[in-house]
């Protein structure tokens, strides 16, 4: 919303410096969020008259001037095609700043002749691109005045930020209402004698659609003369970047910004019949004054004639019955729109307009024939005529309603005590009618309010207490510290939230680095990675490559795997904790730690072999955050039912009995392809919500530390067993073959090749054995050794290799 | 005839080159079958006196020449130890081998220097889902069906599910809703999370994230709602003056609301922050709306409190002077190496936030 500071002063009396003010606004909810005063800058600049123009003795381009400043004659050499005696332009003496051009002028002498200042364009004083000649202005322009203040210019461009609630603001005299009770000044009366009409108008008007249209006044205007507006309303206009049209359209405007009260102007001629107001035919259209056709719906309230949609109430007029300068009889429109029609209709067709903005807000609902009133005189004024009686259909919308306001409530809400009586005058001074005071008691009772008819956003004494400390100022409530109920904070994070915290600082430990993707992604990535169903399908994406919510996080870390490639970075270690998605509600999401490495775990390097990643990368990573996240890892077993874009030779699920808690492997080369990613890539998921919380009792003491006196002791075995024998069935034979002593077993070599039988692999395991009672003997040794073979031949088939 | 055995032996002992020759001269002296051994063996022939005289020389000649054998050893083998170690000489320029470490996101460590400041302030970590209703984004925040705040937020939308219109949160507010249905008051909670809205340019990303607050009690006002804030944000940007500027706004959700700027200076074209006149929008709140507190069955005559929100990718911006929004989901590994943080850099108010 923007005005300029005279446009404010028609409703504000004040002396308050244009500082003050904008600091006030800002204050007051009415963010500031930008001053253009073109006044200070065009200072220097002045209307001056070209008393004689001669060529340049030495260049046949150049003008040699004399040029009336109003104080002085002064010789001007310039060079614009348009430079000749008689032209009233601008001028510019020397030492002073060109905006468009950034330099500051000197005196000069061009081509042997004595220059003093300048003839300006245009572009020059940033007006606007024109630089092919100087300025002309009209003959009566007057010599000496400053340019800005003679163009219109000098008056500052205040630009606020409106919040959705505040419609009275859109309009100039809201915002001296605001700044008034302020205290920043007086707001003027407004003028308000009706006009008599002097015909009774031969439209009538029936509102069809009462609830999408309560109110519609209308007045009919006859022998009107259109043409351009006068200078003030032009300059007004101009000042706040609309286009002056024509006087009757520039009217309309006007009281719009002026009052927040929209008006639309139908060429009266064009008009068949009279006014229905109706919501709009399946299949009709309307060819609106912005040039553009729309079609309309039966949810959309238009404004017709007795054959045709002529305007969609509240949003835009159409073309057909716009004014034109031949504009001789007009029907005015002021009406009262429902808001969230406006809104949705505006939002549907994507239509934004000044009378959008401000009935889909909700705009005076008492200030109808007002709004016509003025807008009446304005016309008459300018464009002749004479004025019909109104035309009313509908009634004023019932707005009053009383709030209580205890006055205790703004310290017990808002921090800071204002008296009662200052409450009182800033609610009277907003508007507000004090209908009953129940005085009883110290601080008084409560207040019985109705809150101004331009003010549909106060509802409540909340909203009561929001004017009153909005108006004393937020600035003078006090800053209080929280009171605290303890004097330790409790954890601010539960185990599960602990964990996730845990799980990223592990993972970064290990070498991969935290990414944050878009939880979002493509469907046919998703589709690789088991796809989401209709339901997690994006209405409305940004984008096709972000249309769905991503089923696994692993199909954004590849493809952030392979960018990184691209740059020339391919060894690559990422890692996301975040959501994903399986059902579309709010119990259907996840948070998963995913990772991925790509190129090689270990760099080529003098002292060690490169080495690419692999599953066990994968596997180790999962492992981590899983101990981490202090998942029992010693219970999990290992299968080989990853889902379909791991590797199905070369990835594993890890589960908790039937629960999976984590899968990892290699990726899929058809994944990696399809993604135009190369491979080798392997990956993990971890499912931190399937992870058990650990069981909290007995407190917080671990059992009780078992140290043996006696060493551990390793003996090593090697079993030949057929290939496709899984390592974990031998670790699992051995360890049970002694419960209490076999303390870890673990394989250091696997072997498959010569020596041994085809379809056969030999696994080395290295066995520790704790003895925890006395040192044993090397016949216990033996018989354990022997129990530890028979229990993983029992379990493989495999025996000892010889 | 014993002091040229011993001159002799002794020239034996500092010739002897290693420790073979070294054990040689020993075997030869203090052998079994040795020169010093020989003598001893002869001492039976002689007289009595003769023999003490006789032993106690043969004795003393043997600890010289045994003294002498061990002083040698040692030599050897410092020699021998010297001249390994001396072998064994490496390059000790050359690279370590390669060891990665990872870095934490700057969101995730935002959150967590957040998360640190305002649990001393008796705040814990609530958290949504993404996937939300119409119900607990718009609805019962006070955002009536149509109002133009709905505009504000370019709402991401998925299919209706029955009667309820799905959607992505735009906010992190719906948390202030779920725990208020399911905790009674004294409610004191922060809610970081994913929020999305359909927007894309040079500072907006179609997901992002906030931090949400929640202050619900019967005595909490407006004034707390400062102080709180001021606090957080003093300790957050490590700036002890850094000024606060409250201004009225509108949230339907909040009643009285207002936006908070801090103090910035923009000199130069580079931003400072601390009391330098100008100032910088950072975060939206206010009382929490009495119609919000009955939406989610909550007193409001007896109940009230604050709320508040803020962009974590704005502050973790401000505060590190990442230029650009859009990288942080870019995963980047050069981005992540320069602004990500260390994994045991874990911000807490007893050892500093920030290093």
């Amino acid at each position: 919303m923007k005005f300029t500071l005279s446009w404010l002063k028609d409703h504000l009396e004040t002396d308050a410096t244009l500082d003050q003010i904008v600091e006030k606004l800002t204050a007051l909810g009415l963010e500031v969020e930008g001053v253009e005063d073109r006044s200070k800058e065009l200072k220097p600049f002045r209307v001056a008259h070209v008393v004689s123009a001669e060529k340049h003795p030495d260049a046949d381009k150049l003008r040699v001037l004399v040029v009336d400043t109003g104080t002085e004659k002064l010789q001007v050499v310039c060079g614009a095609p348009n430079a000749r005696a008689g032209l009233k332009g601008v001028f510019a003496p020397e030492g002073a700043y060109i905006p468009g051009s950034d330099i500051t002028l000197k005196k000069g002498v061009i081509r042997g002749v004595e220059s003093n200042g300048m003839m300006c364009s245009e572009r020059e004083l940033k007006l606007s691109e024109e630089h092919n000649g100087i300025i002309e202005l009209p003959e009566d322009a007057p010599v000496g005045v400053a340019y800005a203040e003679y163009a219109g210019l000098g008056d500052p461009v205040i630009d606020i930020s409106l919040t959705p609630d505040r419609a009275d603001c859109a309009g100039v005299r809201g915002i001296a209402r605001d700044l008034a009770a302020a205290g920043l000044g007086r707001l003027r009366p407004l003028a308000a004698e009706p006009v008599k009409g002097a015909f009774a108008s031969p439209f009538g008007v029936t509102i069809e659609a009462p609830d999408a249209c309560p109110m519609y006044v209308g007045r009919y205007f006859r022998g009107v003369k259109n043409g351009p507006s006068p200078k003030w309303l032009h300059d007004k206009l101009v000042a706040i970047g609309l286009r002056p049209i024509s006087a009757l359209v520039d009217i309309t405007n006007f009281i719009t910004f002026d009052l927040s009260r929209p008006l639309h102007a139908f060429d009266a001629d064009k008009v068949k019949g009279g006014i229905v107001v109706r919501m709009a035919r399946e299949g009709e259209t309307l060819a609106a004054l912005n040039g553009k056709e729309y079609p309309l719906d039966p949810s959309m309230t238009v404004i017709a004639d007795h054959e045709r949609a002529e305007a969609l109430g509240g949003i835009i007029g159409g073309e057909a019955s716009g004014c034109t300068e031949t504009t001789v009889n007009v029907f005015l429109e002021a009406a009262i729109f429902d808001t969230v029609r406006t809104a949705q209709t505006g939002r549907k067709l994507g239509i934004e307009s000044d009378a959008r903005y401000r009935l889909e807000r909700g705009v005076d609902p008492a200030a109808v024939v007002s709004g016509m009133e003025r807008a009446t005189r304005l016309i008459l004024e300018i464009c002749g005529g004479e004025a019909s009686d109104l035309v009313i259909a509908g009634e004023e919308p019932q707005w009053r309603r009383t709030l209580t306001l205890r006055p205790g409530r703004v310290a017990a809400l808002g921090g800071v005590e204002v008296p009662r009586d200052e409450q009182t005058r800033i609610l009277i001074d907003l508007g507000c009618e004090i209908v009953g005071e129940d005085a009883t008691g110290e601080s008084g009772g409560t207040l019985r309010v109705v809150p101004p008819s331009w003010r549909a956003d106060i509802h409540g004494e909340a909203d009561l207490v929001e004017e009153v400390l909005r108006i004393h100022g937020f600035d003078a409530i006090p800053a209080t510290p929280l009171p605290r109920d303890s004097v330790l904070t409790r954890p601010a994070l539960t185990t599960k939230q602990r964990r996730v915290g845990l799980t990223k600082r592990t993972l970064a430990v290990r070498g991969l680095s935290e990414a944050v993707t878009w939880s979002f992604m493509a469907g046919p990535v998703a589709a690789l990675f088991g796809g989401v169903g209709e339901g997690l399908t994006l209405v409305n994406p940004i984008s096709a490559d972000l249309d769905v919510m991503r089923p696994s996080i692993l199909g954004n870390l590849i493809q952030a795997a392979g960018r990184n490639a691209d740059r020339g970075y391919a060894d690559v270690g990422l890692f996301e904790v975040g959501p994903a998605f399986r059902k579309p509600s709010p119990d259907g999401q996840d948070i998963v730690a995913a990772g991925i490495r790509a190129g090689n775990a270990v760099p080529r390097h003098w002292a060690e072999k490169a080495r690419g990643v692999d599953a066990y990368d994968a596997k180790a990573d999962a492992m981590a955050v899983l101990e981490a996240a202090g998942a029992p890892v010693t219970n999990l077993q290992v299968t080989t039912d990853a889902p379909g874009w791991y590797h199905p030779g070369r990835s594993g699920v890890l589960r908790l009995g039937p629960t999976v808690m984590a899968r990892f492997g290699e990726i899929h080369p058809t994944v990696l392809g399809t993604l135009g990613v190369k491979g080798p890539v392997v990956g993990f998921e971890v499912f931190l919500d399937a992870i058990p919380l650990p069981k909290k009792k007995g407190g917080t003491a671990r059992p009780l530390v078992q140290l043996s006196p006696f060493q551990p002791l390793e003996r090593d075995f090697a079993f030949v067993v057929g290939k496709d024998v899984e390592a974990d069935k031998l670790i699992r034979a051995a360890k049970g073959a002694d419960k209490a002593l076999v303390r870890d077993v673990t394989v250091f070599d696997v072997y498959q090749g010569t020596n041994l039988e085809e379809g056969k692999k030999s696994v080395a395991l290295s066995v520790t054995l704790q003895p925890t009672e006395r040192t044993l003997t090397e016949p216990e040794i033996e018989a354990i050794g022997q129990k530890i073979v028979a229990a993983v031949a029992k379990a493989t088939g495999g025996s000892l290799r010889s | 005839m014993l002091d040229a055995l011993k001159d002799e032996l002794l020239s034996q002992v500092n010739a002897a080159g290693d420790l073979a020759a070294l054990e040689e001269v020993r075997v030869t002296a203090l052998g079994k079958k040795g020169r010093i051994t020989g003598f001893m063996k002869e001492l039976g022939g002689l007289s009595p006196d003769e023999r003490r005289e006789r032993g106690q020389q043969l004795n003393a000649l043997k600890d010289e020449i045994a003294a002498a054998i061990d002083s040698r050893k040692a030599d050897l083998a410092r020699a021998h130890l010297e001249a390994r170690l001396q072998a064994e000489r490496i390059d000790v320029t050359l690279p370590v081998r390669p060891e990665t470490e990872g870095r934490i996101h700057p969101i995730s460590q935002t959150i967590d220097e957040m998360v640190a400041i305002f649990a001393e302030m008796g705040f814990s970590v609530a958290e949504g889902p993404d996937v939300e209703d119409d119900f607990h984004n718009f609805t019962a925040l006070n955002f009536p069906p149509g109002h133009p705040a709905r505009d504000m937020h370019d709402t991401f939308y998925l299919p209706d599910a029955g009667d309820k219109k799905m959607l992505l949160r735009t906010h992190t507010s719906p948390v202030q809703v779920r725990t208020m249905l399911n905790k009674k008051p004294p409610i004191r909670i922060i809610a970081p999370g994913r929020t999305y809205r359909s927007d894309y340019d040079m500072t907006h990303t179609p997901m992002f994230h906030q931090i949400e607050g929640l202050v619900i009690d019967e005595a909490t006002h407006m004034g707390h709602l400062k102080g709180c804030l001021i606090e957080f944000c003093r300790a957050f940007f490590d700036v002890d003056d850094l000024p606060l500027r409250f201004r009225p706004s509108f949230f339907p959700f909040t009643e009285p609301s207002a936006e908070v700027d801090i103090g910035c200076s923009r000199k130069g074209g580079e931003l400072k922050l601390g009391n330098y006149g100008d100032w910088l929008e950072i975060l939206g709140c206010g009382m929490v709306h009495p119609n919000v507190l009955e939406a989610c069955g909550i007193d409001s005559t007896r109940y009230q409190g604050f709320a508040f929100g803020m962009g974590i990718e704005r502050v973790a911006m401000l505060k590190y002077g990442i230029p650009d929004l859009r990288t942080f989901f870019e995963a980047d590994l050069r981005w992540l190496k320069h602004y990500g943080f260390v994994p045991l850099d874990v911000p807490s108010m007893a050892q500093g936030l920030t290093r």
